[in-house]
């Protein structure tokens, strides 16, 4: 009687367990093609925004010249008229605020990079990186309020003719917000080289400088090159430090003390503005972003195939 | 004849031991200068703000009147997004991660998909309030409403959640994996009940880590034609609304001091919003760090 109850119930429990099993391999073969489909999402966002752009500049593009767009040097869209799209100025503003950007960044970070990585104790390199990194964090308004209200009037007191609204302020502290990036990402590159090279070096009777100099960072070239193109693509897509301290004036030329506009700020200016859907304004916002996403891109690209082609391996 | 010139040498010798030493001190003082900024702003900042930074503060509307003016819809509109962006995204993300890391075959698609998130994740913000704009503005006719902007947020900060739940699901040793197979569990239910229990901690801190990116961002909503002035709380996900950045970013375009003054203290708001979520995830990174 308990053997076949036993028996019984043993059966019972694998016929149950084949019954579960079925459900099981419904989920076991569904579960691929869900996740699939998310992992397909990231994808589409990408076509996503390249079919927006690509389209609604092509809207632009059938009422206003491509040849005016990239030759014309003057951005007048809110002319009463007829605007004049040329994204030169535009351009150039976003290059002039980049480029102080970088002048800034690049020593300043390349320095941290290799106080923190060839100089530094564990316990010194514990305690700033992560203050490094909350400067990185800090959101992009909080610099343009930094920018307007204190790095501004300060330059002022140095140099007199420079405006309320000017590329030099925007500038800096955009440089100020990508350095902690070349920063970390450089010192990755450079931790990364190993201890032999260095010991080699010293060992040769090079002193720290040296050792640092002309082992160490040769060695992480491509790491710190592919992370200040990374940072310059930063830089370029930097919308609201530019939108709050850039101003509004689009020039084409190398001033950095007056009114500029930037192809971001221009962006900012029109979503904050009345201009109606449909306009050729409104489908001029399209083409700037057009243009910021090819630099962008391009930037992105080129510092990937960088850190790639020219990565020394040990 | 010696190959090498020993006086020579010596002579040199103290030129590039000082030369060591001033570059010493000159790598220091850049290194520090990044804290000395960090420094200038806080203390700029809550200089400026402390003086409105009060429970009226918190809980009055926006006003055309400084003395008056508050942050309440754009504190509660913050949270709002942040409920509609953190599930969404976390869903996703997570999803792709573990596509990629479990599932996927290694071949030239599974590539090109990790290639497109490293790419997406370069992609200047404000071009992510375009297609917002095109296609959830626009084409499905949600206006400015909060499902809206959250939707555009989650994409903005999905290639952020994927790498962080990728790091933290590969961290996961092969042999927990190994054992539960050997008790008879299925990949699913290996997934669900091991591997999933044991990466959460990392998926967490890049989470949070990636929410609180998309708390300070600006530019996106401002294209997506977020109002810059609102008197009023949304109800549903499909009300408009505003959030603290942009509330920031209307006072702080106003030429007036008191209303830089008003930018100031919601800065102040903005940032204790930061510091909490980031210490959350340091919190969890560092309690839940390597037990393997």
């Amino acid at each position: 009687m308990v053997s076949e109850k036993g028996s019984f119930s043993i059966q019972k429990l694998i016929e149950e367990k084949k019954k579960n099993k079925s459900a099981h391999t419904i989920i076991e073969k569904l579960v691929p093609f869900i996740l699939l489909f998310t992992a397909v999402l990231s994808v589409l966002t990408t076509l996503g925004i390249v079919f927006t752009l690509i389209f609604e500049t092509f809207t632009f593009f059938s009422k206003v010249s491509f040849i005016e767009f990239i030759t014309e040097k003057k951005w007048y869209p809110f002319s009463e008229t007829k605007g004049t799209y040329g994204i030169l100025p535009l351009v150039s503003g976003t290059l002039r605020v980049t480029l102080i950007a970088i002048i800034v960044a690049v020593p300043i970070g390349l320095a941290s990079a290799v106080f923190l990585s060839e100089y530094a104790s564990e316990r010194t390199r514990r305690i700033i990186k992560p203050i490094l990194e909350v400067l990185a964090g800090i959101p992009t308004i909080v610099y343009g309020f930094f920018a307007l209200t204190f790095v501004t009037p300060i330059l002022r007191q140095f140099i007199p003719t420079l405006e309320i609204f000017n590329a030099l302020s925007p500038g800096i502290v955009i440089g100020i917000m990508i350095t902690p990036m070349i920063a970390s990402l450089s010192e990755d590159a450079m931790t990364s080289v190993p201890n032999s090279m260095r010991e080699g070096a010293l060992a040769l009777g090079s002193t720290k400088f040296e050792v640092s100099m002309k082992v160490v960072l040769p060695a992480a070239i491509s790491g710190i090159v592919s992370s200040i193109v990374l940072a310059i693509s930063r830089a370029i897509g930097e919308t609201m430090i530019v939108a709050v301290a850039g101003g509004s004036t689009p020039t084409w030329g190398w001033d950095v003390t007056s009114s500029i506009q930037t192809m971001t700020a221009y962006i900012v200016q029109v979503s904050t503005g009345d201009a109606g859907y449909g306009t050729t304004i409104y489908y001029s916002i399209y083409a700037v972003g057009m243009t910021l996403f090819v630099f962008t891109l391009l930037m992105n690209l080129l510092a990937q195939y960088i850190s790639k082609r020219f990565r020394e391996e040990y | 004849m010696k190959l090498i010139d020993h006086t020579k040498v010596v002579g040199h010798m103290n030129q590039r031991l000082v030369k060591n030493q001033v570059y010493k001190v000159i790598f220091f003082i850049a290194t520090m200068f990044g804290l000395l900024i960090l420094g200038i702003l806080l203390y700029r900042i809550l200089t400026q703000g402390a003086h409105y930074l009060n429970l009226d503060f918190l809980q009055n509307l926006p006003s055309r009147r400084p003395e008056r003016a508050g942050i309440k819809t754009a504190l509660i509109g913050t949270i709002w997004l942040v409920g509609v962006t953190a599930p969404l995204s976390l869903l996703l993300g997570v999803g792709t991660a573990l596509y990629l890391e479990e599932y996927a075959k290694k071949n030239r698609f599974t590539d090109f998909i990790q290639v497109n998130i490293s790419n997406l994740a370069g992609v200047p913000s404000i071009v992510f309030g375009l297609l917002g704009l095109t296609l959830f503005v626009r084409a499905l006719g949600l206006g400015t409403s909060v499902l809206a902007a959250g939707l555009t947020m989650s994409l903005l900060i999905l290639p952020v959640i994927i790498v962080a739940s990728q790091e933290a699901i590969r961290s996961v040793p092969k042999n927990l994996r190994e054992a539960s197979f050997g008790m008879g569990a299925t990949k699913w239910q290996t997934i669900v009940r091991v591997v999933l229990p044991a990466a959460i901690p990392g998926i967490l801190t890049g989470g949070i880590l990636a929410l609180s990116r998309a708390i300070g961002e600006t530019a996106p909503l401002v294209v997506l034609g977020l109002p810059l002035f609102i008197a009023f709380l949304p109800k549903t996900v499909f009300d408009t609304f505003t959030v603290l950045p942009m509330q920031i970013y209307n006072w702080t375009s106003r030429p007036q001091e008191e209303f830089h003054a008003l930018a100031a203290a919601g800065i102040i708001v903005l940032l204790i919003m930061l510091i909490i979520m980031n210490s959350i995830a340091v919190l969890i990174r560092n309690k839940y760090q390597k037990r393997y």
